[in-house]
């Protein structure tokens, strides 16, 4: 742990809780001056509530930091500014309408009497852009009309330019191309001579063994591993980020009932950052979709439920012809359903009673006549549900929005069991939820497959997939990087993979891995 | 049953305190005449606040409502003075026009993504220049050809037109707690992504809620004509916030998904109750002016304390 510079940050035993869940678990952490340290783990290993704790976002619950030797507790993200810790996060703080130096310059623009020093500004903004090489973009450009690309490099120009000793990057370059990435290395070396610490989080294994000094691995809220960064080639890296813990024994509650009847053929879909995916899911399979937040998992499910438009590609369910939705209602008709990953955003009517959530999907075609309701067959659908999936309210008439998370997640399962459909995309299903809820869903998702259902579950926790799934498919980078079967699984026509591969370990390789640049073209564009 | 009645007794009491101080305060008030000239007031004010009561529950908004009712009017107007048509032919074109008026706001809004507030800003603006194009800017003088639509039928004392909205009420409250429709428009207001993720085509309802004011506002026009016995260009400016404020003080959201037409109703009625009463009472119109808008504000400010401790619960 010793390095010969001075510490700068010395992170003791901090820990966060979000409710009952525990995020951070006794984290300990120490950057020294002059180093770039990496911060590596899976989705949900605790990598950007530890990096939050430190700019002063957010307070931990319990422990604490010393900033060069002193106390350091910021009170919120301007005190730790004022100490000398920057922040750049993955969600862009910057304001679209105002202009490139304005963005730079926000909160210590340069003004007399309240009136602001263009000249100043701009020259200030010019000075902070060519240090960066961004020689092209003009000052005076409302941001909004740069790319996301350029955007991420201005945020990171904007946290440079101020004076700081401790900088810390969340996914710098998730949206960088090669040659920025490049520019901005150069740039965290020069910083390192000048001794500032570094904090890099990043998924992409190759750039932290190429600039890091140390690495430390986060995994389920836990430091598992620092140490240098040229000790660790990236295998072992992933695999000190897997749980070794979960492996293929995890299978007891997942009776296969898969068939090798086709329920849902996704050919060459290309969508957003989703380029050229093709699948089959099975009548009574239970589909896992593993890879990274960013990955392009949740726009996969979107566009073949009609809520994006596809750019290429086709949807082929059995006795139908190919189809390419563009409207959630044509999918639904066609009996695909969709949960989706935000239940509060876009899932549920929050103020609304549970009956109209329930029947909300099915009150025109099964609980009407010539548009009138039949309340009463829509009372008994509501009441069936409630009963059927344990939900835990004080009738059907009570607002969704008083109930807990697992239990507007049965709501909103409960519309699409009222509905009733062959192919359910479920995005997230057990995400925010307690434990006993999740077992229900899981037992739900069981049930439904053994009926003949085809489900595709995404996932950002892989332990479920594992668990509840028959097969898996790993995205990275918006295409499918890997495909693992359970052991025992039978039927599909496809010899099973020996027993090793159904880890953890394998999924977090495949996230991991970068996916081939060629195929960034999309292939479908040809054929529609 | 019965809970729905609960959420009415706010609005009824106020109503009910409104009557009974300007009966204490004027001898006249509690009348068969005070009621009548307000029954015979409010038909189209109510026909309107009915279909903004849709609109708004949807999260929309339709300014246009008064252009629209004073085009539908002179429509109606024109036909009969100029043209010579009798009073039926003439009321159904006046109905057509406010129907397409609302088809217009509805499709532009809906399909362009152009927030309805605009729309229908621009609405306003076109619907009161033509009208003042069809009747050259002059009244339309029709008599009592239309006058019998507004006049106390014998024995119930109520007027054609006053049935007629009563009707719409009814309807209305009815078409928002009972039909497939109802229920899509409340679900569209509180989160219209929801309701297309959960695979429904949000736009018919979302258009239809504009027909349906478009229509209403024909109905009113051809109400207003009756009252007035001819068609002015410059009638119901105006009226589309004299509606909203209805609609509001009923507690429908201006957010969308919370609403009752039958709650609007009570809003119609408590800002006339309040206007007669006052006027009645000879309070000068300034004063009257402040004293609405501050039962407006203050019957919201009490909606608002209430859905809060709603929350809370």
């Amino acid at each position: 742990m010793t390095t010969a510079e001075p510490v700068l940050l010395d992170v003791r035993n901090i820990s966060r809780t979000f409710g009952a869940v525990t995020v951070l678990d006794s984290c300990c952490l120490q950057i020294a001056a002059g180093e770039i340290h990496a911060l590596l783990g899976a989705n949900g290993a605790g990598k950007s509530t530890l990096v939050s704790i430190i700019a002063g976002l957010i307070p931990p619950t319990v422990g604490e930091m010393t900033l060069s030797g002193q106390l350091y507790a910021p009170r919120d993200k301007q005190a730790a500014e004022h100490l000398g810790v920057q922040i750049v996060q993955q969600e862009l703080n910057l304001i679209p309408t105002l202009t490139v130096a304005e963005n730079l310059q926000l909160n210590r623009l340069p003004h007399r009497w309240g009136i602001v020093n263009r000249r100043e500004l701009h020259e200030r903004a010019r000075a902070a852009l060519n240090r960066f090489h961004l020689h092209d973009i003009p000052t005076d450009l409302p941001l909004g009309q740069l790319g996301i690309g350029h955007r991420q490099l201005i945020e990171i120009a904007a946290a440079l330019d101020r004076q700081c000793r401790l900088l810390i990057l969340d996914e710098p370059t998730a949206a960088l191309t090669a040659g920025e990435s490049e520019t901005l290395f150069a740039h965290l070396k020069h910083l390192k001579t000048e001794g500032v610490g570094i904090i890099y989080i990043s998924h992409r294994l190759d750039e932290v063994a190429a600039i890091s000094d140390r690495v430390s691995i986060l995994r389920d809220g836990r430091v598992v591993n620092s140490g240098p960064a040229n000790e660790l080639n990236a295998e072992e890296m992933v695999l000190r980020m897997s749980d070794v813990r979960q492996s293929s024994s995890k299978s007891d509650g997942a009776k296969s009932s898969v068939t090798d009847r086709a329920a849902m053929t996704v050919a060459h879909l290309s969508c957003g950052p989703v380029r050229d995916v093709s699948f089959t899911v099975y009548q009574g399979e239970r589909l896992g979709i593993a890879g990274l937040v960013g990955s392009g998992r949740t726009e996969l499910l979107r566009a073949i439920f009609g809520a994006d438009t596809m750019e290429a590609g086709e949807v082929i369910l059995p006795e139908r012809p190919a189809r390419r939705y563009q409207h959630p209602s044509d999918a639904a008709s066609d009996g695909i359903a969709m949960l989706t990953e935000d239940r509060k955003a876009n899932g549920l009517l929050l103020p609304s009673a549970i009956r109209s959530n329930i029947s909300l999907s099915s009150i025109s075609r099964q609980f009407s006549r010539f548009g009138l309701i039949r309340q009463q067959q829509e009372d008994d659908a509501a009441e069936t549900i409630v009963h059927q999936l344990d939900i835990r309210c004080t009738g059907i008439q009570q607002p969704a929005e008083q109930l807990s998370g697992g239990n507007q997640q049965k709501v909103v399962m409960g519309r699409w069991l009222v509905r009733d459909a062959d192919v359910f995309l479920l995005d997230e299903p057990t995400r925010g939820i307690d434990v006993a809820a999740r077992r229900q869903i899981h037992l739900l998702l069981q049930s439904l497959a053994q009926t003949g259902k085809a489900l595709v579950i995404v996932s950002s926790d892989t332990s479920e997939l594992l668990e509840i799934c028959d097969r898996i498919l790993v995205m990275s980078g918006g295409q499918l990087t890997d495909e693992i079967r359970r052991p025992e699984s039978r039927g599909t026509g496809l010899p099973p993979d020996r027993a090793s591969d159904w880890t953890e370990d394998r999924i977090n390789r495949a996230a991991f891995q970068r996916p081939q640049r060629q195929t960034l073209v999309p292939t479908g564009k040809a054929s529609s | 049953m019965k809970r729905s009645l609960v959420q009415y007794t706010g609005l009824m009491g106020v109503l009910l305190l409104l009557i009974i101080i300007f009966s204490l305060r004027s001898e006249n008030f509690l009348r068969i005449a005070t009621l009548i000239t307000i029954a015979n007031q409010i038909p189209d004010l109510t026909l309107v606040a009915v279909g903004m009561t849709l609109v708004l529950i949807v999260g929309g908004i339709d300014l246009a409502v008064g252009s629209v009712l004073a085009l539908s009017s002179a429509v109606m107007g024109v036909l009969m003075v100029k043209t010579g048509w009798s009073v039926w032919p003439a009321g159904m074109a006046a109905i057509l026009t406010g129907l397409t008026c609302g088809l217009c706001s509805g499709f532009v809004s809906v399909g362009f993504r152009i927030p309805s507030f605009i729309v229908t800003l621009g609405m306003l603006e076109i619907a009161r220049g033509i009208t003042k194009l069809v009747t050259n800017s002059q009244t339309q003088y029709i008599g009592s050809a239309v006058e019998f639509i507004g006049e106390p039928l014998p024995v119930i004392l109520l007027s054609p037109a006053f049935l007629v909205a009563a009707a719409a009420v009814v309807a209305g409250q009815f078409l928002l707690s009972r039909t497939v429709f109802g229920r899509y428009c409340v679900a569209i207001g509180t989160n219209s992504e929801a309701v297309r993720m959960a695979g429904i085509r949000t736009a018919p309802p979302a258009i239809a809620v504009f027909a349906v004011s478009g229509f209403l506002c024909g109905l009113a026009g051809i109400a207003q004509t009756a009252r007035l016995s001819s068609a002015d260009p410059n009638a119901a400016v105006g009226l589309e916030l004299s509606a909203i404020a209805a609609c509001v003080i009923g507690g429908t959201s201006l957010n969308g998904g919370r609403g009752s037409v039958i709650s609007s109703f009570l809003g119609v009625l408590i800002i006339s109750v309040l206007q007669t009463g006052l006027a009645q009472l000879g309070v000068s119109d300034a004063n009257k002016q402040i004293t609405t808008g501050a039962v407006i504000i203050v019957a919201v400010m009490l909606d608002a304390i209430r859905t809060r401790r709603v929350h809370r619960k």
